[in-house]
């Protein structure tokens, strides 16, 4: 395993001491090493050979030049569509899917030098808290194998919490980038909506839907995070404002800032050690000279229900495409009708399904106003909520997730899961920026500090994080070793 | 109910019902790129598939961008047809499954579509008609589909052809002002003209760029409620959409007329036998489950905006026949006929700017002019002899140079291998004979070798003339103007 950092890796790409093709095959030796927890669905091949060679020839002509993921290998969520390599969505239904074409934020990576490797295990089309959800298998959880990495992007969470790569891409619509980080013991960070484009993305739901890496360092996210980020043709709903240099803000600590502790976060339902570690993370930051404010955004409570009607409204329309006439899975049978009902019946699993009926009822001619209307109402108070409350703070601190991670198979009613998003999904739903950074271990298992921002307030949410985790050593935390794949498989 | 209902004809049921008919039509954006991806519009004679790409397949990931191209035609029609344009608009997503809607939704648009509130003023056996328009409204066409069979659900195999899906596509829907088949039939022509003058159409039915849907309904005279509609579809020429209306005009009636309902449903017109048959009924109407389209921010259009479009706005038919009529004394008629055509209409003030009388540039356009451009597929402006001349051919006739068939002829042989008219006259000799002296000979010949019709004619027989005149043209091979032949004959023969 290599617990190394962007930068220290890159110092030794320079020195010459290494190579981004021997990265990316220590890398990949890493993540074979991990199969038992099942993070990987496949590699990426010919791929990796590619630009771990492009990467050489671009710190061999100008070192200088070339930014600091050049050569740095990493692994991407199973959504992200790049050109020639299987992207299947953890489902049945596009297995054998093989993209023409790459989405602009892993075009950014691929043209920064960055190295990928494989492509991580995730919940069927991004639709789960456990990535349980996958049709290819769960994953488990470096710092307990018997339990979950969170979800949706458990495999990519679970990737850089064992060492074996720098960094990862996750998705986030309702935590699935925040959720998994706290689960396993690292950053992970969801841009403010708008910021990183989502084209090569295979929509979940629009309106929520953001890429974001996954490191062992802030600094390492937030390198990640300026290379995808910034206006995108190709998605019209990115901003067309310049992305504000996070580099220099980074180092500039929390002295000074007021930092809202949204009451509804830190009410009744969390778990005791997930409150004390918490608890303690907000000392701390008092101690680095911040001011804590309580501040209240009454809403919350019905964020979950808003959540449950848009998601799967626009999941019911994203995902009707997957027809079975174009690609992946198609089921033949006499009547296009039939075609259509065996295909999708077949390629897709009970979550994605429950969804796609909730949404269709929700946009359905008479429940239309009762149900998605309303919850677009709701979701404006919402992020009303959220614009009040940054009138008087610079960023809001609380827990990402209510509990730690739990064991495989202890959440079967799809109501218990959903709650596992409760205090992160609300920031989808106002588009802001979030992150989540290890703050403590509960009984052995890692809690999250999740800092919030204001739109477009990337910057001040990695400044944050970045003042609390030069302050602290808990981002430095290794899992135990896994057993030994003998005994893994035992 | 009389014992005939049941074989009423048209006229018998239009007596005692009243048709409500309402028209939605769709018309493909002449923009150079589809809707939301960068692939061309113009998809005509590609192979199939071969002109899509991730978005316009719908492939998973890809995300829609606007043509602004197709925003601004579609204010423009909007415009020209009266309506308002709201300064707030948005797109929406119209949910369901069919093979040759890639995405399974079509983005449309639902409660705020780009305009409101138009009108269409026409005339009709002389009495005005106006039909309001409801909204014009954004969205992509479909891809097409093929079948082994007659139709979908009776295919051995259906295959998908993707390279129309995305084009821009504008929906126009009509009031259900109108009342009559020919009310219909002359809404499209002239929905159709304006939208062919304004550049945003093509106008080709049987390509279907232009597409109409009929929605109708009978009614006692004088009520205001509305019967039961029915939706026609498949109708590929203005005479399809007449046809197809009469017969539902006479179906509906003589069902009313037995005291049956009629069924809420869509019905195709079948060209060959004439008539319209069930395609879907209500029970199995879709629904579409509309909602915002998450991937496209909303449409503001400022005033600003509207503005530059409404001041390019070019002079409408209507509005350029009026003008004709003012300027160049045309007759409603001949106003109406020139302006038909955007490309009649451009090639006559064409002909009028190079000095040609405005009656005769109407007459040669409308007449041997639209009958060659017709015959050899070639339109004027692309012809050998091409407007410059036209324009010297007819001048030669108005100047008396040459007579009416001798410029016929001509017209005939240069329209498509070009040439100068005055160079061929002059090196022909095909001038007309205008001597006096001349003339005054050869109609002095001609008495003399016709003494019997000449007898006739002084004995009162006017049509002996003619056969005098005949024999002067006959000599000058045609090039004597008759007009002052017959002058010169009178002249002789006066008592």
């Amino acid at each position: 395993m290599s617990w190394e950092t962007v930068g220290e890796l890159g110092a030794r790409l320079r020195s010459g001491e290494t190579t981004p093709a021997q990265l990316a095959d220590h890398a990949r030796s890493a993540i074979e090493s991990l199969a038992s927890l099942h993070p990987v669905l496949r590699y990426t091949g010919a791929l990796t050979e590619h630009q771990a060679g492009r990467a050489a020839r671009m710190l061999a002509e100008s070192p200088e030049q070339a930014g600091p993921l050049c050569g740095i290998p990493f692994a991407y969520k199973d959504v992200l569509c790049v050109e020639g390599v299987e992207t299947s969505a953890g489902s049945k239904i596009l297995e054998g899917f093989i993209p023409p074409y790459t989405g602009t934020a892993l075009q950014r990576l691929l043209d920064a030098g960055a190295v990928p490797v494989a492509v991580t295990n995730c919940d069927e089309f991004a639709m789960g808290s456990s990535n349980e959800n996958s049709a290819f298998g769960p994953v488990g959880n470096p710092w307990d194998p018997s339990r979950v990495p969170g979800g949706s992007s458990g495999g990519s969470a679970a990737v850089v919490a064992a060492g074996a790569v720098p960094f990862s891409l996750g998705t986030d619509t309702g935590g699935s980038i925040r959720q998994p980080a706290s689960f396993c013991g690292v950053a992970g960070f969801k841009p403010t909506y708008g910021r990183v484009s989502r084209y090569g993305l295979i929509a979940f739901a629009s309106s929520l839907d953001q890429i974001g890496p996954f490191a062992r360092s802030v600094e390492d996210a937030a390198h990640v995070f300026t290379a995808m980020a910034g206006h995108d043709p190709r998605d019209s709903t990115t901003s067309p404002l310049p992305v504000e240099p996070v580099a220099t803000q980074l180092a500039r600590g929390v002295a000074g800032m007021r930092l809202g502790v949204p009451r509804e976060y830190m009410a009744e339902g969390l778990e005791p050690g997930v409150r004390a570690a918490v608890e303690a993370a907000l000392a701390q930051l008092e101690k680095l000279g911040a001011t804590l404010v309580e501040v209240s955004l009454p809403s919350t409570e019905a964020a979950l229900s808003t959540y449950y009607i848009i998601a799967p409204a626009e999941c019911s329309a994203n995902l009707a495409r997957m027809d079975g006439v174009r690609f992946g899975l198609h089921v033949d049978r006499q009547s296009l009708t039939d075609t259509y009902l065996e295909t999708r019946g077949q390629g897709f699993g009970p979550e994605v399904k429950r969804r796609i009926m909730l949404g269709t009822y929700a946009l359905s001619s008479g429940y239309y106003d009762a149900y998605y209307r309303q919850a677009q109402k709701v979701r404006t108070l919402i992020a009303e909520e959220f614009d009040r409350a940054f009138e008087t703070v610079d960023a809001l601190v609380c827990p990402t997730s209510p509990i730690v991670a739990f064991p495989k198979g202890d959440k079967s009613d799809p109501l218990s899961m959903y709650l596992c998003d409760v205090l992160t999904l609300p920031v989808n739903l106002a588009g802001l920026p979030g992150i989540s950074i290890p703050c403590g271990l509960s009984e052995g298992l890692p809690v999250g500090l999740q800092v919030i921002g204001p739109r477009l307030g990337d910057a001040q949410v990695l400044r944050v994080a970045r003042a609390y985790e030069a302050a602290t050593a808990w981002h430095t935390q290794q899992p135990p070793p896994l057993p030994a794949a003998s005994e893994a498989f035992a | 109910m009389t014992a005939t209902s049941a074989v009423s004809t048209l006229d018998q049921v239009m007596e005692r019902w009243e048709p409500v008919i309402g028209l939605e039509v769709h018309g493909q954006l002449l923009t150079q790129s589809k809707m939301f991806c960068g692939c061309s519009a113009d998809y005509i004679g590609s192979p199939p598939n071969s002109n899509t790409c991730p978005v316009c397949l719908g492939l998973p990931g890809v995300l829609p961008v606007m043509n602004r191209v197709a925003v601004e035609y579609t204010v423009r029609s909007a415009l020209a047809l009266n309506c308002e344009i709201p300064e707030r608009s948005k797109f929406d997503r119209k949910n369901y499954f069919y093979p040759d809607l890639p995405k399974g939704y079509q983005i449309s648009q639902w409660d705020m579509p780009l305009s409101l509130n138009g009108h269409l003023t026409f005339t009709v056996d002389g009495a005005e008609v106006r039909c309001g328009i409801t909204r014009v409204h954004l969205e992509e066409d479909t891809g097409t589909l093929q079948h082994a069979g007659d139709i979908l659900q009776q295919a051995r195999s259906s295959v998908v052809d993707l390279n129309r899906a995305g084009v821009p596509l504008m929906e126009i829907v009509g009031e259900p002002d109108l009342r009559t088949p020919a009310q219909a039939r002359e809404y499209l022509v002239r929905l159709r003209q304006i939208l062919v003058y304004i550049g945003v159409n093509d106008g080709n039915l049987e390509q279907g760029s232009f597409r109409c849907d009929a929605n109708i309904s009978l009614r006692k005279h004088g009520e205001t409620g509305l019967g039961v509609k029915v939706e026609v579809k498949n109708m590929n020429s203005f005479r399809a959409v007449h046809r197809a209306l009469e017969y539902e005009i006479v179906r509906q009636g003589r069902l009313l007329d037995q005291g049956q309902t009629i069924a809420q449903e869509t019905r195709g017109w079948v060209e060959a036998k004439g008539a319209t048959i069930s395609q879907r009924s209500k029970e199995y109407a879709h629904d579409y489950r509309y909602f915002p389209e998450p991937d496209l921010p909303p449409l503001h259009l400022n005033a600003e905006f509207v503005d530059r479009v409404r001041a390019a706005l070019p002079e409408l038919p209507q509005q350029l026949a009026e003008r004709l009529q003012r300027e160049n004394g045309l007759s409603a008629y001949d106003a109406a006929t020139v302006t038909a055509e955007r490309e009649d209409a451009r090639a006559f003030e064409s002909l009028v700017a190079a000095g040609v009388p405005a009656k005769a540039a109407a007459n040669w356009l409308m007449g041997e002019v639209a009958r060659l451009a017709r015959e050899s597929r070639t339109p004027l402006p692309g012809s050998g002899l091409g407007l410059e001349g036209l324009a010297s051919l007819i001048k030669l006739v108005e100047a008396g140079t040459i007579n009416g068939s001798t410029a016929k002829e001509l017209l005939e042989e240069l329209y498509l291998a070009g040439g100068d008219p005055a160079a061929v006259v002059e090196e022909r000799g095909l001038g007309q004979v205008s001597d006096q002296a001349e003339l005054e000979r050869l109609v002095d010949a001609v008495l003399a070798e016709n003494p019997a019709a000449v007898a006739d004619f002084q004995g009162g027989k006017e049509q002996a003339l003619q056969r005098l005149v005949g024999g002067v043209m006959k000599a000058t091979r045609g090039r004597a103007d008759a007009r002052v032949v017959t002058g010169l004959l009178r002249d002789r023969l006066a008592p």
